[in-house]
């Protein structure tokens, strides 16, 4: 019961994209299209996983023992460009369907602040293992479903008579904060 | 401080270590061609040629799955670099090209007023636009909005234009239009494609046995492009000259001009492009696929053979044309005579299609020289049989025999021969003679015989004028020209004298009763209206059919398995892809339809190309999809044409009746180039269902 409710706070109240404001370029960069926007979600899910459960690890194995949590930051980019890579050299080997599957979206997320952002949210709110592999996932998934409303909302805005000076990138801004408006409802909720 | 200098120096130690091991262990070879072709890609990222990216095409042309050509904005110089990197031949894919097919825009009606967003795939969400016309452009460019190479622009009449050298064929336009309208084709493809019933055709096209664009190369005459309007007409046609000169025009009879005041002269339009390309003194090149390597035997060099044999060949195939006689053109050679289509032009137009690289084996009869067998054995993977109709059908009344008798096909074949100088044996002339028949044939054989100098030249007709299945100019003609015309009149029996030569026709004259079968009146017999015609020359031309004697040379071997119906035409497992019942035999014109018109055997010839053609790519046979077959899209036939104003056509210049009686020259001339400014002028530039009214542009 504990890990649903962890599950929908992360998903719904707490979202990474639209309460938190974490991974806007991805957000609005790869949501034009539907067959992006899934593509993307799918590549933060399996990473955001990875990522959190490695940097937890890493942070209580290494940075609190050695009271060195003033280098969190710094080690934990270290940690997830590094896991990107192996993990993008080990799919090619391994399972290259998921690797074209995933495709340019792999290396992509190595700068991604979502990912990086959810990292530090799991530490600073002192989750143990199973508390932060679930809070990873729910995180990602929670991406994922924003992106892929979003991206559905993009095509329809493609339609509309959209004044000049608001298109593109305004207009994602001007809906993405309306949305976030919507899911502000879900506070209170857990 | 240094615990932490150690510790990040510890992380980023084992890090790197474990990507270093990685690397070796998770090692995938990775063939340096792929960068290689990566390089020589456009780099567009465009993804019109179907994979993800250019370095995913890339893999795939390493690999083996696409071909050198893979990239279409690269065009053929990239494919060439790319075929030198992977040591192969550039391979046989043709350019594609796109085409905006609606030249309509604004002319049609509106259904609403509408205000809303101005794109096209938002307009077409509101009843599929807001034109009367469903299968129109909607005119707000969102194919121009897509296209990332400028190659779309706007038109001044309210419909995109492309420009084709800019274009590089990736697809955009047609994936973003939703109308179907703008299509990317390659020529294959574009020589292939008939016409549909959601598609747009005007009245003539729709009606055009070999399915022209006639709109399109008459707005091209209008516009001053002959040369552009030969080309329109050549990917339908290969016998221009031919059809210029001989076409019965039915797409004159369905025009809609015709409803207003008198049909635009279709075909004079296609004479005079025709003749301004003979006499400019160069041909057009006409543009062939890559070769494919397949090789088909063509049987019969008439208008089916040499229009099917062009077409197999601009698709790339390898063709042989056998024939009987030792010129092309068959039927329209020595069946139709000079007057009407002097040699030296059909000469012009067959070497034109010999010149593409079709290999022409004269003299060469089925079933004597060759037969279905033999052709498989020599390594043709497909055969063609366009054999046409020689076989004139017998009277079978008393005197038949008689010294003085002739069939019409055997005579006209037989005079053109010695005319062309093929043969030295004449046919003797009579001094009074009679054709027996209404159809062209005859007209053709009273004509002949008045320019032979014959005294008396008669027709007999069992019918009236109206049943005449000869075309209404032709008739015209023939009663110009002094014969004269017994209409319902019956052969009773041929009459000869003691030598066996004809001295007379005994005729019973008719009367029209009930209509029969074919919805034209019967005749029946007047009681005790007899009457003898003094002649000494009777040539029966009631009809023809195919020649089908070579099944017996068959017999027990392949050809004999061939089948053929009651009307000793060959019989098609389907009329609309024209396979015989041997998969690999198909056949078109007169030798599949029964006698029947030039341009019906062209339009056979291209329909039985694409059959041929999907047969040696390994592809069902199957007919076209909502192929409009001998028919008429609904609706789009009109009983009244609303604003426009009435203007006569031009007349056709011909010789006068005294002159050309003489000579076999030609009768019917080209019309000026003016003349045929005003001509196309006055087209409507029909589609379906809208069409341009004088006052279109206020629309």
């Amino acid at each position: 019961m504990e890990y649903i409710l962890l599950a929908i706070s992360c998903i719904l109240i707490n979202n990474i994209l639209l309460a938190q404001f974490l991974g806007n370029c991805p957000f609005l960069g790869t949501s034009k299209k539907m067959e992006t926007a899934v593509g993307m979600a799918m590549a933060v899910i399996f990473v955001l996983v990875l990522a959190g459960v490695f940097t937890w690890c890493v942070d209580t194995y290494l940075l609190k023992r050695f009271d060195l949590e003033f280098l969190r930051t710094l080690s934990f980019i270290l940690v997830i460009a590094s896991l990107v890579q192996f993990v993008e050299m080990f799919l090619k080997k391994s399972i290259p369907a998921l690797y074209s599957g995933l495709g340019i979206f792999l290396p992509l997320i190595t700068t991604n602040c979502a990912v990086m952002g959810a990292c530090l949210i799991n530490i600073k709110e002192e989750y143990d293992f199973m508390h932060t592999l679930v809070a990873s996932f729910s995180y990602a998934a929670g991406f994922g479903l924003a992106l892929i409303l979003f991206a559905g909302i993009r095509e329809r805005i493609n339609l509309g008579r959209v004044p000049k000076p608001l298109a593109d990138t305004s207009i994602g801004l001007v809906t993405a904060g309306m949305i976030a408006l919507s899911f502000f409802a879900f506070k209170g909720m857990v | 401080m240094l615990s932490a200098i150690l510790s990040m120096l510890g992380l980023g130690m084992v890090s790197s270590i474990l990507l270093g091991v990685a690397s070796r262990v998770f090692y995938v070879y990775e063939d340096p061609r792929i960068a290689e072709v990566e390089s020589l890609t456009a780099g567009a990222n465009c993804g019109g040629c179907g994979y993800a990216g250019c370095s995913a095409a890339a893999a795939a042309v390493v690999a083996g799955e696409a071909p050198p050509s893979v990239c279409i904005v690269g065009g053929p110089e990239s494919a060439a670099a790319i075929a030198a990197v992977m040591g192969m031949d550039p391979g046989t894919a043709e350019p594609r090209v796109s085409e905006n097919e609606c030249t309509g825009g604004k002319r049609a009606a509106n259904k609403y007023d509408y205000m809303g967003v101005p794109t096209c795939n938002a307009v077409a969400a509101m009843y599929g636009g807001r034109r009367q016309c469903p299968t129109g452009c909607l005119g707000y460019g969102d194919c121009i909005k897509v296209c990332m190479f400028g190659a779309i622009e706007m038109g001044k009449d309210g419909y995109p234009v492309v420009n084709q050298d800019k274009c590089v064929g990736c697809g955009a336009c047609e994936a973003i239009c939703p109308k179907n309208i703008i299509r990317v084709k390659t020529m294959s493809e574009r020589l292939f494609e008939f016409n549909s019933i959601d598609g747009a055709h005007a009245p003539c096209t729709q009606t055009c046995p070999a399915q022209i664009n006639i709109p399109k190369y008459i707005n091209q005459i209008k516009n001053g492009d002959y040369e552009g309007a030969v080309n329109t007409i050549r990917e339908r046609n290969p016998l221009l000259l031919a059809c210029g000169r001989v076409c019965p025009h039915p797409c004159e009879d369905k025009c809609r001009r015709g409803v207003v005041d008198e049909a635009v002269s279709i075909n004079q339009l296609k004479r005079f492009v025709a003749d301004y390309e003979m006499n400019s003194g160069r041909r057009l090149p006409i543009p062939c696929a890559p070769s494919t390597g397949k090789r088909v035997a063509v049987i019969g060099g008439g208008p089916a053979g040499l229009s099917c044999a062009y077409f197999l060949r601009r698709v790339g195939h390898d063709v042989t044309i056998f024939d009987d006689n030792p010129e092309l053109g068959g039927m329209i050679r020595y069946g139709i005579p000079e007057y009407r289509l002097p040699k030296k032009v059909l000469k012009w137009e067959t070497d034109g299609i010999l010149n593409m690289g079709i290999a022409h084996k004269p003299n060469m009869r089925l079933g004597r020289d060759f037969d279905l067998g033999s052709l498989v054995a020599a390594g043709y993977d497909a055969i063609f049989l366009g054999i046409g109709a020689w076989k004139d059908y017998a009277l079978n009344i008393e005197g038949n025999d008689l010294d003085g008798v002739y069939t019409g096909i055997s005579f006209l074949t037989r005079f053109a021969a010695w005319q062309q100088g093929v043969s030295n044996d004449p046919v003797p002339v009579g001094r009074k003679c009679v054709v027996i028949g209404g159809g062209n044939t005859a007209i053709d054989c009273v004509r002949t015989l008045v320019r032979l100098g014959a005294e008396e030249v008669s027709i007999v007709y069992r019918r009236t004028r109206n049943e005449m299945p000869a075309n209404k100019v032709e008739i015209d003609a023939a009663e110009e020209e002094g014969v004269n015309l017994k209409y319902l009149f019956s052969p009773n029996r041929i009459i000869g004298d003691d030598n066996g030569r004809v001295v007379g026709l005994e005729v019973q004259e008719m009367e029209l009763g009930e209509p029969d079968e074919s919805g034209r009146r019967r005749p029946v017999p007047k009681e005790g209206a007899v009457q003898i015609m003094e002649t000494d020359m009777v040539v029966l031309a009631i009809g023809q059919g195919p020649d089908v004697s070579f099944k017996e040379a068959e017999k027990g071997k392949r050809g004999g398995e061939l089948a053929i119906t009651k009307r000793e035409t060959i019989d098609q497992v389907d009329p609309r892809t024209l396979q015989t019942n041997i998969p690999y035999v198909f056949t078109a014109g007169d030798a599949a339809t029964g006698a029947s018109l030039v341009v019906e055997a062209i339009g056979g010839g291209r329909r039985a190309a694409r059959s041929i053609d999907l047969y040696l790519s390994g592809k069902p046979v199957t007919p076209p999809v909502n192929d409009l077959f001998k028919t008429h899209i609904p609706g789009s036939i009109f009983e009244s044409v609303e604003g426009v104003t009435k203007k006569k056509r031009i007349e056709m210049p011909e010789l006068d009746v005294a002159t050309r009686i003489k000579s076999f020259d030609e009768v019917d001339q080209v019309i000026s180039e003016d003349d045929a400014k005003k001509e196309a002028d006055r087209c409507l530039f029909c589609c379906t269902t809208c069409y341009n009214r004088d006052d279109a542009c206020k629309i």
